[in-house]
C-alpha cells in the first residue's frame, strides 16, 4: 500500500469531515432560535436573552462557529441546553447501545446476505435464485417503521414470544436486528448476485475448471474475492443508510441508543447534542469510506500497484 | 503391441458430436426454440498432430473445443480419450482427467485472475491435481514460466504488469504445467499483434516438439493455420464440411465454403504457383436459429441443384484424401 493513496485518501476523509459538520451548524442556527422551545412560552424577554447570552447564541453565526471550532479541537462539544450535562458525556453513554445494535445487526446481515447472494449467483435462474431475490426486493423495499410495527403486531402482541420494546436481554434485540437486517441484507445478497455473475463469466473461472478445480475451489479461491470489490463498496455505502434506519429502529422499539437521542433532541432544539451526534455520525461514515478505500487496495493489485504496466 | 494395425490407435475420438442449446420462450407457453450450435461433429486425433477447426465467427468452432474439454455438455455424441469413453463419466472422473486435457484461451488476459501472481497461478494446477510436494510446486511452475520465456522477475508479477504476448505465455504455462497430452487452443493468438503472433505460433509448436503435445487448434486466421496444423477441418453452420491434410487444402480445397474461404485468402492464391479459384458466396451466412434445408451452404452457393435444398450432403471421403460434405463435389474439381 503506498503512502501516496493513503494520504491523498485520509486529506479528503478530513475534507468532507469539515463540510458536513459546517452545513449542519449553519442551517441548525439559521432555522430558528432554540429557547423558543425549551422555554416556557410566557417567559420574559430579558431570560430569553440571558439564556442566549449563556449558550453562544446572541453572538454572529460565523463567530460561534469558529468558537465551536476551536473548542471542540480541545474535546468540548458544548453543554445540552435541557440539563447543562456536556454533550459528549450524553452521547457517549448511549453510544454503547447502538453500537452493539449495530454490530448485530451488520453480522447478520453479512452472515445472510453473502451466502444468499453466492448461491444465487451459482445457481442462476433456479428456485433458490428467484427466492432470493424476492426476499432482497422485500427487505430493501420494505421500511423500517412499518415491518418494526408489523413485528411488534406479530411477535409481541398476537404470539407474545418477544418483548415489544426495551433494553436488556437478546430477546430484546431480535427484532430491532431483524428490522434493520433485512434491508441490509438484501442489498448485499443483490450485489454479490451481479458481482458474482459478472466474475462467474470470465475466462479464467472456465481455466480454473479445465484445469480441474473443483466448484468450491473456483467459488471461494477466486470467484468471491474478484467479486469482493463491488460488495466491499456496498457495505460501506450501506452503513450510511443503516445509521439512518437505526434513528427510527430505536425510536419503533424504544432502543435507548443514539438514534433516539437525536430524535429527542432535534425536537428540542438541542444544539449542542444534535451537534455533536452528527459530528459523530460524519466521522463513522467518513471512517467507514477510507476503510473501503483501503481494503480496495489489499482486494485488487491493479489499485494497490497502480494500473500501470501494459493495459490495453 | 498388437502388431495388427498400422495407424495408431487415435489418442481422442469424437463421433456424432452435438451441442444445442435452448433459447428464451418467444410467446409463453410456446416451445422453446432450440439453437443448433454444433451438429454430427466426428474426427480422430492421433498423438502428436495439430486439427485445425477453422471457420467463420460464430459457426460453433469454440463449442467444439468447449465439448471435447466437457466444459460444455453435449447433447448427443461420444468422446473416447485414450480409448476411454468419457461421454458418461462423473464429473470426478472428469476432474481427474483434466491433468491430460488442457485449454488455451484466446483472451489471454481475462483467462488469469488479476488478484494471484503468474507464479501461483501456473502452480495452482500442481495444487489441484496434487502433484509433487507442495513446497516444490512453486518452483515447478517457475521452471515452466522459464521454458516458456518468462524468466526472472517476471514470474511475480500480476497479469495486469505484463504485455498480452506475455500473458499469453503465462496463459501456455499453466496449461502446460500439467503435462498434458491433448490442449485445446481457442484462437490462442487472435487477441495478439502479428509480430508477438508469430512468436507465440513458434513457442507452441516448440512445445509439440518438446512435450509430444497433441493440438485441437481452433482459429479463424487461415495464415496462422497454414502454418501450424497437420489437418484442417472446415467448419460451417455448426458442421464440418471438408477435412483434409493441410497441403491438399490449402492447395486444392473441394467443398465450395472451402474454396470461398481459402480463394479470399491473398497468400493462398499464389503458393505453389497454383491459384486456388475463389468462389464467390451470396450473402451473410444465416442464423444458426433457422438454418436452411438441405446443405446448409445452399442459399449462397453457386452451384446449389434441387438436391442440394432437399438432401443434407454427408461427410464422404474423397478418391484423393480427406472428406467433404458436398453432393457435387466430384463435378467441381
Amino acid at each position: 500500500m503506498n503512502l501516496r493513496y493513503v494520504s491523498i485518501k485520509l486529506l479528503r476523509a478530513i475534507f468532507t469531515l469539515w463540510l458536513v459538520v459546517s452545513f449542519v451548524f449553519i442551517v441548525l442556527r439559521i432555522t430558528g432560535d432554540p429557547t423558543e422551545q425549551l422555554l416556557p412560552d410566557d417567559v420574559g424577554e430579558e431570560i430569553r436573552e440571558y439564556y442566549r447570552i449563556l449558550w453562544g447564541l446572541d453572538r454572529p453565526v460565523w463567530e460561534q462557529y469558529l468558537l465551536y471550532f476551536k473548542a471542540a479541537f480541545q474535546g468540548d462539544f458544548g453543554v445540552s441546553f435541557r440539563n447543562s450535562q456536556p454533550a459528549l458525556d450524553l452521547i457517549w453513554q448511549r453510544v454503547p447501545k447502538t453500537v452493539e445494535l449495530g454490530t448485530a445487526t451488520f453480522v447478520t446481515a453479512l452472515v445472510f446476505g453473502i451466502p444468499l447472494g453466492v448461491m444465487a449467483a451459482i445457481w442462476r435462474d433456479s428456485w433458490i435464485d428467484r427466492l432470493t431475490m424476492s426476499f432482497a426486493v422485500f427487505g430493501f423495499s420494505m421500511p423500517n417503521f412499518f415491518l418494526g410495527i408489523l413485528l411488534i403486531l406479530l411477535f409481541a402482541m398476537n404470539l407474545r414470544m418477544l418483548p415489544s420494546s426495551g433494553y436488556g436481554t437478546w430477546e430484546h434485540m431480535v427484532m430491532p436486528v431483524f428490522t434493520l437486517a433485512t434491508a441490509f441484507a438484501g442489498a448485499i445478497a443483490r450485489f454479490t448476485r451481479s458481482a458474482m455473475l459478472d466474475v462467474l463469466s470470465k475466462d479464467y473461472i472456465r481455466t480454473a475448471e479445465a484445469e480441474g478445480a473443483s466448484m468450491s475451489r473456483r467459488v471461494w479461491l477466486h470467484a468471491f474475492p474478484n467479486a469482493a470489490v463491488p460488495v466491499v463498496t456496498i457495505v460501506g455505502f450501506s452503513l450510511g443508510g443503516m445509521i439512518g434506519g437505526a434513528v427510527v429502529t430505536e425510536n419503533v422499539f424504544a432502543w435507548p441508543g443514539v438514534g433516539r437521542l437525536l430524535t429527542s433532541s432535534v425536537a428540542d432544539r438541542d444544539l449542542a447534542i444534535v451537534q455533536g451526534i452528527v459530528v459523530l455520525v460524519a466521522i463513522t461514515m467518513v471512517t467507514a469510506n477510507f476503510l473501503v478505500d483501503l481494503a480496495y487496495g489489499w482486494l485488487d493489485p491493479r489499485i494497490r500497484l497502480g494500473s500501470g504496466g501494459q493495459s490495453r | 503391441m498388437n502388431g495388427t494395425s498400422h495407424e495408431p490407435a487415435p489418442i481422442l475420438r469424437v463421433q456424432g458430436l452435438a451441442k444445442r442449446f435452448p433459447m428464451p420462450r418467444e410467446r409463453l407457453f410456446g416451445p422453446r426454440p432450440m439453437l443448433t450450435a454444433v451438429a454430427d461433429v466426428s474426427f480422430d486425433l492421433t498423438a502428436g498432430e495439430t486439427l485445425a477447426v477453422v471457420g467463420e465467427s460464430g459457426c460453433g468452432k469454440s463449442t467444439v473445443g468447449n465439448l471435447v474439454l466437457n466444459l460444455l455438455a453435449p447433447s448427443a455424441g461420444a468422446i473416447a480419450f485414450e480409448g476411454e469413453d468419457l461421454s458418461h463419466a462423473n464429473a470426478a472422473r472428469w476432474r481427474a482427467r483434466r491433468r491430460d486435457l488442457q485449454l488455451i484461451f484466446q483472451d489471454s488476459r481475462g483467462a488469469l485472475d488479476p488478484r494471484l501472481t503468474i507464479d501461483r497461478q501456473v502452480a495452482e494446477g500442481l495444487d489441484i491435481h496434487r502433484i509433487g510436494a507442495p513446497s516444490d510446486r512453486l518452483e515447478k511452475a517457475r521452471q515452466m514460466l522459464d521454458s516458456v520465456g518468462l524468466g526472472g522477475h517476471l514470474m511475480g508479477r500480476y497479469p495486469h504488469e505484463l504485455s498480452g504476448g506475455q500473458q499469453q505465455r503465462a496463459v501456455i504455462a499453466r496449461a502446460l504445467v500439467l503435462e498434458p497430452k491433448l490442449v485445446v487452443c481457442d484462437e490462442p493468438v487472435a487477441a495478439l499483434d502479428v509480430s508477438v503472433q508469430a512468436q507465440v505460433v513458434n513457442l507452441l509448436q516448440d512445445l509439440q516438439r518438446t512435450y509430444g503435445l497433441t493440438y485441437l487448434f481452433i482459429s479463424h486466421d487461415l495464415s496462422v493455420v497454414r502454418h501450424v496444423a497437420d489437418r484442417v477441418a472446415v467448419m460451417y453452420l455448426g458442421r464440418f464440411v471438408e477435412v483434409a491434410s493441410r497441403d491438399a487444402l490449402f492447395s486444392q480445397p473441394a467443398h465450395p465454403y472451402s474454396r470461398a474461404l481459402i480463394g479470399a485468402v491473398p497468400a493462398a492464391r499464389s503458393r505453389h504457383g497454383r491459384r486456388v479459384q475463389p468462389v464467390a458466396l451470396h450473402g451473410e451466412p444465416p442464423s444458426p436459429l433457422f438454418p436452411p434445408q438441405g446443405c446448409a451452404l445452399n442459399p449462397r452457393c453457386p452451384f446449389a441443384t434441387d438436391q442440394c435444398r432437399q438432401e443434407r450432403p454427408d461427410l464422404r471421403p474423397l478418391p484423393g484424401g480427406g472428406f467433404v460434405a458436398c453432393h457435387h463435389v466430384e463435378n467441381l474439381l
